[in-house]
C-alpha cells in the first residue's frame, strides 16, 4: 500500500499485437549492418525484448493508456528503418525539413541514426564538454553508459519504453563534466523519413551533467512524406548536484506520423530542470515525462502546450516523483483542441514518505473550440508525507463568452476575437521557450498549426494587431 | 512531536465504542455460494419466479467476472465460499407494537443510541431497522401511508408492490455493472424500498440503520428509492457494527430514480468497525450507489460521512439524464489507524444544462490511506453542462497518505469543468493563532478540522450533523500534533 508502485508493471496488460515483433528486432541485431556492440548492450536488448514479449503492448485497458489507442501505430512494421538519410526520391529533403543551422551544436538524427554531414558540434563547446553521436559513444565508453541504459530494466512503464532499450542504436550523448556551462543551445533535430518504407525508429538522447554544469537542449521532431512513420524516442537526463538543464521539445511531425517520446530525468540535490513541450504534429503524439526528484531541494518546472486539430490525438502523461525532502515542482499544461481532435493530460504527482517540505503544483487547462473536440484530463496526487503543500487544478471550457462579447462590442470580428483569445491562452506557455532560436522555431510550428503568435510583449502582427488596437482604443478592459 | 506521538498511541489504544455482539437466535443458510443457496434465499423469502430468475442471471454473470484490482486499497483475498449469505433472526409472531420487538435487539439499538422508542417519540423519524438482512421493525407506516409514500423493507415491497420493484430493480445499477453489484444482485437478502408518488413531499426524513451482527455473515442490502414527478424525499442511512476478528464483507447496492422536478437527498453516516490497532479485522465496505436523475430539473444529492470500515470503496454517482438536472456529492472521509478509503463519485452528464457539484474532504491520520477517485463525464449531448469539483485533503502525521485521482472526460465545447484540489497538513499558522489565544492544541486542531469539513456537514440533515461532528471528534481524538 505504502510503496508507490508504478502501476504499469503491477499488472500485465493484455497483449495488443503479435509480440513476435520484438524477436524480429533482435534478429536484426545480428544482421551485418548493425554496428558491433559491447556484450552488456546485447544482453540488455535481449532482456528488454523479452519484457515486451511477456507484457505485450499497452491497450486502452491499461490505466495509463486509457484514452490512447495505438493499434494504428502498431500496424506499422517495427523493424529498424533504412540507414542514413533516406530522402532519395522523396519530394522533401531532410535539409529542407530541418532548416538553417542555428548557433551552437546541432545534431541531425534521421530514422534513428545520426547524419554526420548535417551535424556539427560547433566550435564553442567548453573544454571537456562533449556532444557526440550515441552509437560511437557506446563503443568508446563501453560500460560507462550501462547504468543509464539499464535504468529501468525490468521495471518498464510500458512496452514502448522497453522497445527503445531493445532497439535504439543511435542518438546523442551530451556529457558535461562538473562546472561546465554550455552557453549556446544544443539542438537535436529528429527526422522520420519513411520515403515509401513506413517503419519505426528508436532514437535516444543521454544527458549527463556533472555537479554545477549547465546547458540548454532543444529537441525538434519532424517527419517527411511517404507513409506513416513511427518515432519512439527516449531522452534520459541525469543532473548532478546543482546542475541545471533547460529542455525544450518541439513536436511538429506530419499528421500521418505517430510520435511517442519520453523524458526520464533524475535530479540530484539542488539541481534544476525546466522542460517544456510544444506539440502540434502527429496523428498520435504522446510525450511522456518521468522525473524523480532524488536529492534535497531539487526543482522541476514542466510546461506543455498542445494544439490538437482534426484527426489528431495528443496524450501528455507526466509523472513527478518527490523522493527527497524540500523539493519543488510545477506543472502547467494547456491544450487547445479543435476539429475532432482529442487531447489528454495525465498528470501524476507522487510524494514519498519522508519527502517533507514538498511544494508542488499541477495545473491543466483546456480550451475546446469545436463541437467534436474532446479532452480527458486526469490530474492525480499521491501523497504520503504530511508536511507538504500540494495543489492541483484542471479546467475545461470554451472561450469566455464575456471576453468574446467585449471584443465584438468594440468592432472586432468573431473570427479575430476568437484568434486573439486563443493566442492569449497559448502565449503563457509559448513565452517560456526563452527568446532565442528555439523560441522562433516554436512560434513557426505554432503558426503552422493555425495559432496567431503574439510577440514577446504579448502583441501580435497584422489583422490581430489591428483588432486588438481597436479593442484597446475602445476602452479599458474590465 | 513526541506529545503527539503519545497521543497517537493513545488513539491507537482507543476501543471501538460500539464493539459488542448481541446473542440473537439466528437462522443460517449453508456456507458458500451456489445456485442452491440462491434458490434457498429466494424460497425462504417467498419470492416470485421473475426475481429468482433475475438472481440466477446475476449469479451466472458473476461467475464470469474477476474481482477488480484497480482500486488503491489492499486486503487479503476474499473467499466467497466461506461466507454465509443468509442469516435471519428467527421468525416471531407478527408484532403489533414496539414492545413486542426482541428485548435483546432493542437493548442493542439502545447501546447504539437509536432506541426505536425514543426515535418514535422524539425525533419524528421513521426507522426501518435492518438487522442481519431482515427488516425487524418499521415505524410510522401509518403517517407515511396517509401521504401515499411507500416505505418498507425490500422483501415487503417484493410481496406487496411487485410491479414497482420489477420496473425499477436494476434499472440504475444493472447486475452487469460490476463484480460486487452482480454478487449483491444474486444474494441480496433485504434492504429498504421507498416510493414517493407524484407531487408528494415526504412528510418526514426516512432513515435506516444497518447492522451487521452474526459472526461471519456478509450483508448484501439493496435499497431502491423512486421519486415520481415533483416528489421529494430525504433519506438517511447510518451504520455501526460490532467488533469482529474476522473480516466482514458488505456489498450493498443503492439505486435512486428521480423523475421530472423530483428531488432525492441521500445522506450516510458510516461508522462500521475499522479493525484493531494492527489493522486486523474490520468491515469491507464495497458498495455501489448510483442515482438516475431521469426527469428534467430533477435533483439527486449524496452526502456521506465515512469514518468507519477497514476499507471503504464506493463511488455514489449520478447519471444526469434529464435536461437541467442537478447532481451533488458532499463527502467527508476519515482514515485513521490502518483504514483505507478509496471513495469519490461519478457524474455522468447526458442532458442539456445539467449541473454537478462535488465537494470532498479527506482526513488521513495514523497509517490511514485516503483516496479520492472521481469521474466527471460530459457527453456530446450535454450542451451547457457545468461541473465544479473541490477536493481537499488533510494529513495529520507522517505515516498516512492522501491521494486524489480525478478523471475528467469532456466531449462538448460548451461544457465547463473545473477541478481544484489541495493537500496539506493542519496549518501551523492557524494552530499558532488558536494556541496564542489559549486554546489547547487538541481542541484547536479539532476546531480546524471541523471547519475544514463544515461545507459538507451543513449539507447533512440536522440529526445527522450532530452525530457526524461527534463521530469526527471521536475518530480524531488524540490524533493531533
Amino acid at each position: 500500500m505504502n510503496a508507490v508502485t508504478r502501476p504499469a508493471t503491477a499488472r500485465r496488460p493484455p497483449s495488443g499485437t503479435d509480440s513476435g515483433l520484438a524477436a524480429q528486432i533482435l534478429d536484426r541485431a545480428s544482421e551485418p549492418g548493425w554496428p558491433p556492440e559491447p556484450g552488456w548492450l546485447r544482453a540488455a536488448r535481449r532482456r528488454a525484448a523479452a519484457w515486451v514479449e511477456d507484457h505485450g503492448f499497452p491497450t486502452t485497458k491499461h490505466e495509463d493508456w486509457r484514452y490512447t489507442k495505438i493499434d494504428a501505430a502498431l500496424a506499422v512494421p517495427m523493424g529498424t528503418p533504412p540507414e542514413g538519410a533516406a530522402d532519395g526520391g522523396a519530394s522533401v529533403s531532410v535539409g529542407d525539413l530541418v532548416g538553417p543551422h542555428l548557433s551552437g551544436a546541432r545534431i541531425v538524427v534521421v530514422n534513428g541514426r545520426v547524419v554526420p554531414e548535417l551535424s556539427s558540434t560547433g566550435d564553442r563547446l567548453p573544454p571537456g564538454a562533449r556532444v557526440e553521436a550515441l552509437a560511437g559513444a557506446l563503443q568508446r565508453l563501453d560500460g560507462r553508459l550501462e547504468p543509464s541504459w539499464l535504468w529501468r530494466a525490468g521495471d518498464y512503464p510500458h512496452a514502448l519504453r522497453a522497445m527503445n532499450d531493445a532497439a535504439a542504436v543511435d542518438g546523442v550523448l551530451i556529457d558535461l563534466p562538473p562546472g561546465t556551462v554550455v552557453e549556446d543551445p544544443i539542438e537535436v533535430v529528429f527526422v522520420a523519413m519513411p520515403a515509401g518504407q513506413p517503419s519505426w525508429s528508436h532514437p535516444r538522447v543521454i544527458v549527463v551533467a556533472g555537479a554545477g554544469a549547465g546547458a540548454t537542449l532543444g529537441e525538434t521532431y519532424l517527419s517527411g512524406p511517404g507513409g506513416p512513420a513511427v518515432t519512439n524516442a527516449l531522452t534520459q537526463v541525469h543532473l548532478g548536484a546543482g546542475a541545471q538543464l533547460a529542455h525544450h521539445v518541439l513536436q511538429g511531425e506530419r499528421t500521418d506520423s505517430f510520435h511517442f517520446s519520453s523524458l526520464e530525468a533524475r535530479l540530484a540535490e539542488g539541481s534544476r530542470l525546466s522542460s517544456r513541450l510544444l506539440a502540434t504534429g502527429g496523428r498520435i503524439g504522446r510525450h511522456e515525462v518521468d522525473v524523480v526528484l532524488a536529492g534535497k531541494g531539487a526543482d522541476v518546472d514542466l510546461d506543455g502546450l498542445f494544439l490538437t486539430g482534426t484527426g489528431q490525438h495528443h496524450d501528455n502523461p507526466v509523472l513527478v516523483d518527490h523522493a527527497a525532502p524540500g523539493c519543488t515542482s510545477r506543472q502547467l499544461y494547456k491544450g487547445v483542441i479543435s476539429g475532432d481532435g482529442h487531447g489528454v493530460f495525465n498528470g501524476h504527482l507522487v510524494v514519498r514518505p519522508g519527502a517533507d517540505g514538498t511544494d508542488a503544483a499541477q495545473v491543466n487547462k483546456n480550451l475546446l473550440l469545436s463541437e467534436r473536440a474532446e479532452v480527458d484530463t486526469r490530474p492525480r496526487l499521491e501523497i504520503n508525507a504530511d508536511d507538504v503543500a500540494c495543489t492541483h487544478g484542471a479546467a475545461v471550457g470554451q472561450l469566455d463568452p464575456d471576453a468574446l462579447f467585449y471584443l465584438r462590442s468594440r468592432g472586432v470580428s468573431e473570427r479575430e476575437a476568437r484568434a486573439v483569445l486563443v493566442s492569449g491562452f497559448a502565449h503563457e506557455i509559448l513565452e517560456r521557450f526563452g527568446s532565442g532560436p528555439i523560441r522562433r522555431r516554436a512560434e513557426e510550428l505554432a503558426t503552422a498549426a493555425g495559432l496567431i503568435v503574439l510577440d514577446e510583449d504579448g502583441r501580435s502582427s497584422g489583422a490581430v494587431t489591428a483588432a486588438t488596437t481597436r479593442a484597446r482604443r475602445g476602452g479599458r478592459p474590465q | 512531536m513526541s506529545a503527539a506521538r503519545a497521543e497517537l498511541a493513545e488513539l491507537a489504544g482507543r476501543e471501538y465504542a460500539y464493539g459488542f455482539s448481541t446473542d440473537l437466535d439466528t437462522d443460517f443458510a449453508p456456507r458458500g455460494l451456489s445456485e442452491e443457496v440462491i434458490r434457498l434465499i429466494s424460497a425462504k423469502k417467498g419470492e416470485p419466479d421473475w426475481l429468482l430468475d433475475w438472481r440466477l442471471g446475476a449469479y451466472r454473470h458473476w461467475r464470469t467476472l474477476a474481482e477488480p484490482t484497480w482500486q488503491n486499497v489492499t486486503y487479503p483475498p476474499i473467499d466467497y465460499d466461506d461466507i454465509i449469505y443468509y442469516a435471519a433472526p428467527k421468525k416471531k409472531a407478527a408484532l403489533s407494537s414496539m414492545d413486542e420487538v426482541d428485548p435483546e435487539l432493542r437493548a442493542m439499538f439502545d447501546k447504539l443510541g437509536i432506541s426505536l422508542a425514543e426515535q418514535e417519540r422524539l425525533s419524528g423519524v421513521a426507522v426501518d431497522a435492518v438487522v442481519d438482512s431482515v427488516s425487524v421493525a418499521t415505524t410510522f407506516q401509518a403517517r407515511l401511508a396517509e401521504a401515499g409514500v411507500i416505505f418498507c423493507s425490500f422483501s415487503a415491497a417484493v410481496r406487496d408492490h411487485p410491479e414497482l420493484v420489477r420496473a425499477y430493480l436494476g434499472s440504475v445499477v444493472p447486475y452487469r455493472d460490476n463484480f460486487f453489484a452482480a454478487l449483491n444482485s444474486a444474494v441480496f437478502t433485504d434492504g429498504s424500498f421507498c416510493y414517493v408518488p407524484k407531487g408528494v413531499r415526504c412528510p418526514m426524513e426516512l432513515s435506516t440503520y444497518f447492522r451487521i451482527n452474526a459472526a461471519g455473515t456478509g450483508q448484501f442490502e439493496r435499497t431502491l428509492i423512486v421519486a415520481e414527478r415533483g416528489a421529494s424525499v430525504s433519506y438517511l442511512e447510518g451504520c455501526t457494527a460490532p467488533m469482529r476478528d474476522e473480516h466482514q464483507l458488505h456489498a450493498a447496492v443503492v439505486e435512486l430514480v428521480a423523475m421530472e422536478d423530483a428531488t432525492i437527498k441521500y445522506s450516510t453516516v458510516q461508522n462500521w468497525y475499522p479493525g484493531d490497532a494492527e489493522g486486523r479485522g474490520g468491515v469491507y465496505n464495497f458498495v455501489t450507489k448510483r442515482g438516475r436523475a431521469a426527469g428534467a430539473r430533477s435533483k439527486i444529492s449524496w452526502t456521506q460521512v465515512e469514518t468507519g470500515s477497514a476499507i471503504t470503496w464506493k463511488y455514489p454517482g449520478v447519471v444526469l439524464q434529464g435536461d437541467g438536472s442537478v447532481g451533488e456529492f458532499y463527502s467527508v472521509a476519515v482514515s485513521a489507524g490502518h483504514q483505507q478509503a478509496d471513495t469519490g463519485t461519478k457524474m455522468i452528464h447526458i442532458g442539456k444544462d445539467t449541473r454537478s457539484t462535488i465537494v470532498s474532504k479527506a482526513i488521513s491520520t495514523g497509517h490511514g490511506q485516503n483516496t479520492y477517485r472521481g469521474l466527471v463525464k460530459m457527453l456530446r449531448s450535454a450542451t451547457g453542462a457545468r461541473n465544479h469539483t473541490r477536493c481537499d485533503s488533510l494529513l495529520i502525521g507522517g505515516d498516512c497518505g492522501a491521494h486524489t485521482f480525478p478523471y475528467i472526460e469532456v466531449k462538448h465545447p460548451s461544457a465547463q469543468v473545473e477541478h481544484e484540489a489541495t493537500t496539506s497538513k493542519v496549518s501551523d499558522d492557524q494552530l499558532f493563532y488558536a494556541r496564542q489565544r489559549g486554546i489547547g492544541e487538541e481542541e484547536a486542531t479539532s476546531m480546524i478540522v471541523n471547519g475544514f469539513c463544515r461545507e459538507v456537514f451543513r449539507e447533512l440533515p440536522m440529526e445527522f450533523a450532530v452525530e457526524a461532528q461527534r463521530l469526527l471528534s471521536v475518530s480524531l481524538e488524540g490524533a493531533v500534533g
